[in-house]
């Protein structure tokens, strides 16, 4: 079959949502909190992914998905117990259908080693109804169902077409099967058989006698003329009822007690899966497919739209017009206006993180098959949404976290029962959203870290002298030190070459910062911060050394004016300030980021009081603050590369350029000396003016 | 190097001439995305000397290069006289800081001649060829070894 790409491609896309909604009702079942519903959710949505890769002769998965099905359809039709084996089988078997679909998608071929087990035990649990049915099935099923692939069927009604063909019909050399394969041609049409009138011996056959008489459902139609173009010519041969099908009605199961005379009579279409199964009101959700570029594009613009709407309004400050009242009420208007815009094309950026702590749950489970742990993941906030780019990026950084806390976290059954905990061990996933930021946290019931361990370990790999003396949080943030692994021996779970510090990086370069809590006995939790969006940042307007700069307001706890008598000298160049009784290290920005030192005694200057990963707590000293506003975050990357100490650009009402200060990196990294000289000063001054 | 190789395929090019460090220099027009008057440049930190900052660009941040000093010459003391030269290296767009622009010269490949070798400089390494113009020449600036960018990873 020669397909389109874009097709195809449009395939893999639904095939998304559907494995989304496999997952999903699955858990469901699982929780226990599914209805018939559910168990239809889940059945179609198998049903529907094999109907369009036999559409596409995806063979592979077409197989798979359909002994998966055929599970499924046992489980609905209540021919199969729900038990907690079935319940696992299935979800790995979601989970290897996921996999196939990626196979497909990337051309790669299946991992035989992975899938046969799960056929195997699918099969197992078929038994003695599998066979005979599938047999028949398979001649045929994909043709049929491969119509099927769009989720919306239209709630169109259908007809009852009830057939029964005379001894004519049969000598006139008709065949029954291709009025019915011309009928299924026209809807999704389920076909019943009614054999009761069979001589049971098959003595009492007599051959010229019809005795069969069926019932085929279609829906999808909404008038009965192709079904009457069907049977043209035959209405004396036949006795021929079409009646319309109410929505309710069209219960299209085939009674399991369908003869074995039956299915032999009709190979060709015994027994399609009960297609046109109730569906109650419940639409799925409208989207819309858009080309991220095109939703970057208009922040883009966006962005521009609100830097324009600052310049005019700052140009109307500055030129003090007569009576401008009601000029400024309206550019309040505007600028209303504009931040609405905003938000909404943020909005589109905007996703749950539910399917992104879908795919946790599969790590989760297979974490703890691996390891043998009895791990529940329980997750909270699914509905939470972040930036797209955020869940995109989050998938490593919390893979790794999820199979580390039960890695390393958990204790095995043996040893919580020896502690007196539950044999299960209980993993939370939490989002939720806290002023302007999202939190995620990863908390196991586990032991808790081992500090005097952690301790060792650094010693060991020099990451701390012998002697150093650490307070518990720093011995807890080691973790995050590049070349820390705590595993003595590399398990082939967490110890895959990539350790904390690679995802302290990764949330780092999304704006994020992470934190450890850790109670010894009774567990770790980590907690990530970041940003709603990337793209915009609240931001304080400072002035560094004539140079404007803008520093993040997430990382301020406050701002300070130094009163002299609060500053002392430590050492030659260092000062510190004196807070609610605490002496905080003055870290000069200026000098940080290799400007020539402010000539401003600190008491002109203003402290920004700020917490990072490194120090607790340091105050920053900047000349001036200006504002406080929403700023468009630029990437330097792009056309310059990255600068210790700045996270990217942003351009001001005045259509210059301000640099965003990376506090973490500006207070972890030792003051440069400064190499620039005279001119320097000059551009700087230029720039600023 | 790929550019020269260009360079000598192409039956009909044209050079953008251009003054820095007292000496003629050109690029090839192809190379260049625009010219614009100086303006105010917001300075980095932890850049190399030769990079004078970055500018606002139509919403895009641009670095700005002082090629002068780049080419080993005086730094130049930024004046509403400069003028700056945005160019496309590789998928970088940069801005060059010069003197000023003199005129577009149409060139056949014959005319495009190996660089004379001679001692190597900062200013040689970032010479493509030269350009003859009877009594006069012109040097074709090798845009690729100007990128920041790459600085910035082998820093």
């Amino acid at each position: 079959m020669a397909h389109d790409l874009s097709i195809l491609e449009a395939f893999f896309e639904e095939c998304e949502d559907l494995i989304v909604a496999l997952t999903e009702g699955l858990a469901e079942m699982r929780e226990g909190s599914a209805d018939d519903e559910t168990m239809n959710a889940v059945f179609r949505a198998v049903h529907s992914i094999k109907g369009a890769a036999g559409a596409f002769a995806l063979d592979e998965l077409v197989g798979f998905a359909h002994k998966f099905e055929t599970v499924l359809d046992a489980v609905r039709s209540d021919r199969l117990e729900v038990d907690e084996k079935l319940l696992r089988v299935l979800q790995r078997a979601g989970d290897i259908l996921a996999d196939l679909v990626d196979d497909a998608r990337d051309e790669t071929p299946a991992n035989r080693a992975v899938v046969d087990p799960i056929l195997a035990e699918l099969q197992s649990f078929l038994g003695p109804y599998g066979e005979g049915q599938q047999a028949v099935e398979e001649a045929f099923s994909f043709e049929a169902v491969a119509l099927d692939i769009g989720m919306q069927e239209s709630e169109a009604a259908g007809y009852r077409v009830s057939f029964q063909p005379s001894s004519e019909f049969y000598a006139l050399g008709h065949d029954p099967t291709l009025i019915i394969a011309a009928l299924m041609e026209l809807g999704e049409a389920t076909v019943e058989v009614d054999a009761q009138y069979l001589p049971v011996a098959f003595a009492d056959f007599e051959w010229s006698r019809g005795y069969l008489t069926w019932q085929i459902d279609i829906v999808g139609l909404t008038t009965d003329l192709p079904i009457r173009d069907v049977f043209q010519f035959m209405d004396d041969i036949c006795a021929l009822k079409i009646t319309a099908l109410d929505a309710s009605e069209q219960d299209a199961m085939v009674p399991p007690d369908v003869g074995v005379a039956t299915s032999q009579a009709l190979p060709a279409m015994a027994l399609a899966p009960a297609e046109g199964i109730k569906r109650p009101a419940k639409k799925p959700a409208t989207t819309l497919r858009v080309d991220p570029e095109r939703v970057d594009r208009l922040i883009n613009a966006v962005g521009e739209l609100i830097i324009n709407q600052s310049v005019i309004s700052q140009r109307l400050q500055e030129a003090e017009l007569p009576n401008t009242a009601e000029l400024f009420a309206d550019l309040d208007d505007y600028k209303f206006l504009a931040r609405e815009i905003q938000e909404g094309v943020m909005a589109i950026r905007a996703q749950p993180v539910k399917p992104l702590f879908q795919r946790m749950m599969r790590i989760a489970r297979e974490a703890a098959d691996a390891t043998g742990k009895d791990v529940d993941l329980i997750m909270t906030g699914e509905a939470t949404e972040v930036d797209k780019t955020v869940v995109e990026r989050l998938a490593d950084p919390l893979t790794h976290m999820i199979r580390n806390a039960i890695d390393h976290g958990i204790e095995k059954p043996a040893d919580r029962v020896a502690a007196k905990k539950e044999k299960q061990g209980k993993l939370r996933l939490s989002a939720s959203q806290r002023s302007g930021s999202i939190v995620i946290e990863i908390a196991d019931d586990g032991a808790g870290l081992n500090r005097s361990d952690i301790r060792t370990i650094a010693i060991e790999k020099g990451l701390i002298a012998p002697d150093a003396v650490l307070s518990d949080q720093e011995i807890d943030h080691l973790l995050f030190a590049p070349g820390f692994s705590t595993a003595t021996e590399i398990t082939n779970l967490s110890g895959r070459g990539v350790g904390m510090d690679v995802v302290k990086t990764a949330i780092t370069a999304l704006g994020g910062r992470i934190a450890i809590t850790t109670n010894p006995g009774h567990g770790t939790t980590f907690s990530i911060t970041l940003p709603l969006t990337l793209a915009v940042m609240d931001g304080m307007i400072i002035t560094v050394g004539g140079q404007t700069m803008v520093v993040p307001i997430s990382s301020i706890l406050e701002t300070i004016r130094p009163v002299a008598g609060d500053i002392s000298k430590l050492g030659l160049n260092s000062e510190v300030i004196r807070i609610r009784g605490e002496h905080i290290p003055i870290i000069d920005l200026a000098e940080r980021l290799g400007h020539h030192p402010s000539v401003k005694e600190m008491t002109d200057r203003v402290l920004l009081l700020i917490q990072t990963e490194a120090i607790p707590q340091c105050a920053l000293a900047v000349d001036e603050i200006f504002d406080q506003r929403q700023v468009v975050v630029k990437s330097m990357s792009g056309n310059y590369g990255e600068i210790v100490g700045v996270s990217g650009a942003t351009i001001l009402g005045d259509g210059k350029i301000a640099l965003i200060i990376d506090p973490d990196a500006v207070t972890s990294t030792p003051a440069i000396t400064p190499q620039f000289t005279t001119p320097d000063r000059e551009v700087a001054h230029v720039g600023a003016s | 190097m790929s550019e020269q190789a260009d360079a000598k395929l192409a039956k009909n090019l044209e050079f953008v001439t251009l003054v820095t460090g007292g000496q003629n220099f050109c690029i090839e027009i192809t190379q260049i995305r625009e010219i614009r008057r100086w303006s105010p440049i917001t300075m980095l930190p932890h850049s190399p000397p030769y990079v004078l900052g970055v500018i606002n660009l139509r919403g895009a941040v641009i670095p700005i290069i002082d090629l002068a000093a780049k080419l080993g010459f005086e730094k130049i003391e930024p004046t509403e006289r400069h003028v700056i030269i945005i160019v496309a290296i590789h998928d970088a767009i940069v801005g060059l800081l010069v003197e000023s622009v003199s005129e577009i010269i149409g060139v056949s490949q014959d005319m495009v001649r190996e660089t004379p070798r001679g001692p190597e400089d900062e200013t040689t390494r970032s010479i493509l060829g030269i350009i003859t113009l009877g009594e006069e020449m012109t040097k074709i600036i090798n845009l690729s070894t100007l990128s920041p960018k790459k600085d910035q990873v082998a820093a």
